[in-house]
């Protein structure tokens, strides 16, 4: 207060005799404060409902204390001795103290799952020397390779060290076709069981393949519905809008009923005899279904962003052009597509990313090969396997922001008309 | 707000005693349901005059968890598969029940040896047997529908799409039990590498020939649908479509693998008691059989089967050649093996999904 009063405009009060430059702000403030309270209930909206879960998914990607909160004992000998000791005695009595303290508390189940996710055969190993616990006896080394010798097993020490700490790099590397080798290194996962780095591959490829297609087809009747007269394109608009008011899997499974090698496509062609009963084309249950379906899916996020846009071009910009020579090519290709261009990228990045998360469209009509990384993400949550499930979810998103970024630094996302 | 108190905690006074006489059933609704209230709860009211209040939920080894947890269990008896049942015991949130309790066959065999073997563990008495199997469309084969399980894996003999279930448990042990091996050493195969690889080795030489679900009404629809000529299916599924939509379904019996479920006791039950009266009057030898007159599910007592009878009694369709544990069903048959999947599902599963996806 002191400093405004003795500021350059000492002379401005208001009625009251207050300095009129802290009764402004004053006032401001209070139109400021109401105006917060009237967004809080969105922002509250979009904390709980987006940025919490979003947060807590990353949190749990990285976090899992199923090992570290049920075995203390454990937990204390590998943060006090580094990685490569050798674990003697003292290692396998904190070991058994842990397991037949998981006795009584039934939580051996919980130890043996999480090591079981970086070591699979294992969690029977935690249950069954666990059932058992009280009969363990010093020496305690002995006693437990006695019930069962894998307890010596180098690569099992090295897991039980990675799960030690709650903090964990390893379902990353999990979600990344990588594991740890027994001296702590980082190693590729065998052949056979690589699977996600070439479904992230397939997932990006196939989203490419869809938004490429919902432009090809979308772009002429986005334009059509933007040239006709208003009451024909309304009505036009109702057939691209009627398949968004229809329920998603009612339009997966009539994809399905047309597409079946013994379904309506396949039975026409037959009927004509374009194809023979023998070579009916199998266009479900695999990566053609996925594209097929998706497509039609998406189509309508493709429409509405290009025709929102072409709808205020002028036909007289073109009309000038063709008036001054240009041919319709030429006329199309330097007037009118370029003013296309926000609506273009705005649909493109609007497919492109609602894609790559999709996920009962390729379970339902994707069989195998038209898989992607967003089915092994239900897979997991199925599989309560949250934490890999959250890591493949957080490199998703991940890969999605990169993308994200270049587009703004290719095209600039001022550029972008979403309607 | 006082008298209103009062009067709650009034009520909920009178309402113990009522209580003693009465427990609570939480089962999956549906038919499954429906032929449990028959078989087992309209019987013991009958018998006993403690009444049976029957509530459903998705799978009620969800709302058990939460109950005990939070300490406010309302539920006596729930029905939950047998993964479940393990994974609750090994939490310690449903009671133990010993076997040496539950009475005996009529013939007097001790309760331990009726049941099929392998299907009793420390908290779950078992009601029922479900089975995965093969099933396929009997007019699409005139000359006869394939016999064995490695039929299902000829495509030459039998031509023709399959359908098979997208996950690796079932997939892998039929496709070891299709290339010969005996069904009582399939989990020891599967617990080497190269019995893996020999599964995997299995399954690709109907690979490309394979349709792949992953709800169990799917199966059905791909049969009924000519989009499959036969299909790994669950049998009541099957069962249902046959009787109810008069489709010409057949099961083929050899190979199959079947699960079972049953009853456990909450940890802190309220009516700890009759919970118990309960489980050991419905999983008795004649209650059994009955319930398998109500849905295709088999009853796990051995005693049972020379009991069950038509289908919901009308003296029509005999019910035991449709049921898992009829002996004639059972000559080349696998028992789902739980702690192998504990141990291995995560690490198949991956390898399935990796197979699965690449092409």
């Amino acid at each position: 207060m002191a400093d405004i009063t003795t500021s350059d405009t000492p002379g401005l009060t208001t009625a009251d005799g207050r300095p009129l430059k802290s009764a402004l702000a004053h006032a401001q403030a209070r139109a400021k404060r109401r105006a917060f309270f009237l967004v809080l209930p969105l922002l509250a909206f979009v904390l709980i409902t987006f940025v919490l879960p979003i947060g807590q998914m990353l949190f749990r990607s990285v976090h899992h204390d199923g090992f570290s909160s049920n075995m203390p004992a454990l937990s204390a000998w590998f943060s006090e001795n580094p990685r490569g000791t050798v674990p003697g005695e003292p290692a396998f009595a904190a070991l058994a103290a842990d397991l037949d303290q998981a006795r009584i508390n039934k939580s051996a189940g919980e130890i043996g799952t999480r090591i079981n996710y970086d070591l699979p055969g294992t969690r029977s190993l935690f249950t069954s020397t666990a059932r058992n616990a009280d009969r363990l006896v010093a020496p305690y080394k002995d006693s437990m390779l006695a019930v069962n010798a894998q307890w010596d097993d180098a690569r099992l020490w090295e897991t039980m060290r990675g799960a030690s700490s709650a903090i964990t790099p390893n379902f990353y590397l999990s979600a990344l076709d990588l594991q740890r080798a027994p001296d702590g290194s980082i190693e590729r996962v065998p052949p056979e069981n690589r699977v996600y780095l070439m479904l992230f591959e397939r997932t990006f490829l196939l989203s490419a393949i869809i938004m490429g297609l919902t432009l090809i087809l979308g772009y002429p009747v986005a334009h059509l519905l933007a040239v006709l007269p208003l009451r024909t394109s309304n009505l036009l608009m109702i057939l691209v809008l009627l398949p968004f008011w229809t329920s998603l899997l009612v339009r997966t499974t009539s994809w399905i009923v047309l597409l079946q090698s013994q379904g309506v496509v396949n039975s026409t062609l037959v009927a004509t005899g374009i194809l023979t009963d023998e070579t009916r084309i199998q266009m479900i249950y695999n990566q053609a279904g996925t594209i097929i379906a998706m497509t039609h899916i998406l189509l309508p996020f493709m429409i509405l962003p290009l025709y929102s846009v072409m709808r205020p071009i002028p036909p007289s910009y073109v009309r000038a052009a063709r008036s001054l020579g240009a041919s319709s090519w030429c006329a199309f290709r330097r007037i009118y597509f370029p003013q296309t261009i926000p609506g273009i990228a705005a649909g493109a990045l609007l497919v492109f990313i609602l894609a790559v998360g999709y996920y009962i469209t390729p379970a339902l009509v994707g069989g195998a090969s038209g898989q992607l990384i967003s089915n092994l993400i239900a897979f997991h949550m199925a599989k309560s396997n949250w934490s890999l499930a959250a890591a493949i979810a957080a490199i998703l998103l991940a890969a999605v922001l990169v993308l994200y970024w270049l587009y703004d630094r290719l095209i600039g996302i001022d550029n972008l008309k979403l309607g | 707000m006082k008298r209103l108190l009062i009067l709650t905690t009034a009520l909920s006074g009178l309402a113990i005693p009522a209580a003693a006489q009465q427990v609570t059933v939480m089962g999956w609704g549906g038919a499954y349901t429906a032929s449990q209230v028959e078989a087992y709860h309209k019987p013991f009211t009958a018998k006993t005059g403690i009444s049976v209040v029957s509530v459903d939920a998705d799978n009620p080894a969800t709302p058990i968890k939460a109950q005990v947890e939070a300490k406010n269990v309302t539920i006596d008896v729930a029905s939950v598969e047998i993964a479940d049942a393990v994974r609750l015991c090994d939490e310690g949130l449903v009671e133990m029940i010993d076997v040496a309790d539950l009475p005996a066959a009529p013939d007097g065999t001790p309760a331990a040896d009726d049941f099929i073997a392998g299907t009793l563990s420390d908290c779950m008495i078992p009601t029922d047997v479900f089975s995965t199997v093969i099933a396929y469309d009997a007019s699409k084969f005139p000359d006869g529908g394939p016999k064995t399980i490695a039929d299902f894996f000829d495509t030459t003999k039998f031509p023709g799409k399959r359908g098979m279930k997208k996950g690796a448990k079932v997939s892998l042990e039929m496709a070891l039990m299709a290339d010969g091996v005996p069904a009582g050493a399939v989990y020891a195969m599967l617990e080497t590498p190269e019995g893996v690889d020999r599964a995997f080795a299995k399954l690709s030489t109907i690979k490309a020939d394979a349709v792949w679900w992953e709800a169990g009404a799917q199966p059905p629809q791909l049969l009924a649908d000519g989009e499959v000529v036969m299909t790994m299916a669950w049998n009541g599924r099957i069962f249902n479509a046959a009787m109810e939509n008069n489709k010409p379904f057949e099961i083929m019996w050899d190979g199959q693998v079947f699960e079972w479920e049953g009853w456990v006791i909450p940890k802190g039950a309220p009516n700890l008691e009759a919970a118990m009266e309960f489980v050991k009057f419905s999983t008795s030898t004649e209650p059994l059989a009955a319930a398998a007159n109500f849905i295709s599910y088999g009853p796990p007592r051995q005693s049972s089967g020379p009991l069950v009878g038509t289908f919901k009694n009308e003296g029509k369709v005999p019910m035991g050649p449709h049921l898992p544990t009829t002996a004639a069903n059972l000559t080349n048959a696998l028992a789902s093996s739980l702690d192998f999947w504990a141990d291995r599902d995560i690490e198949l599963s991956e390898r399935f999904n990796a197979w699965l996806a690449s092409n």
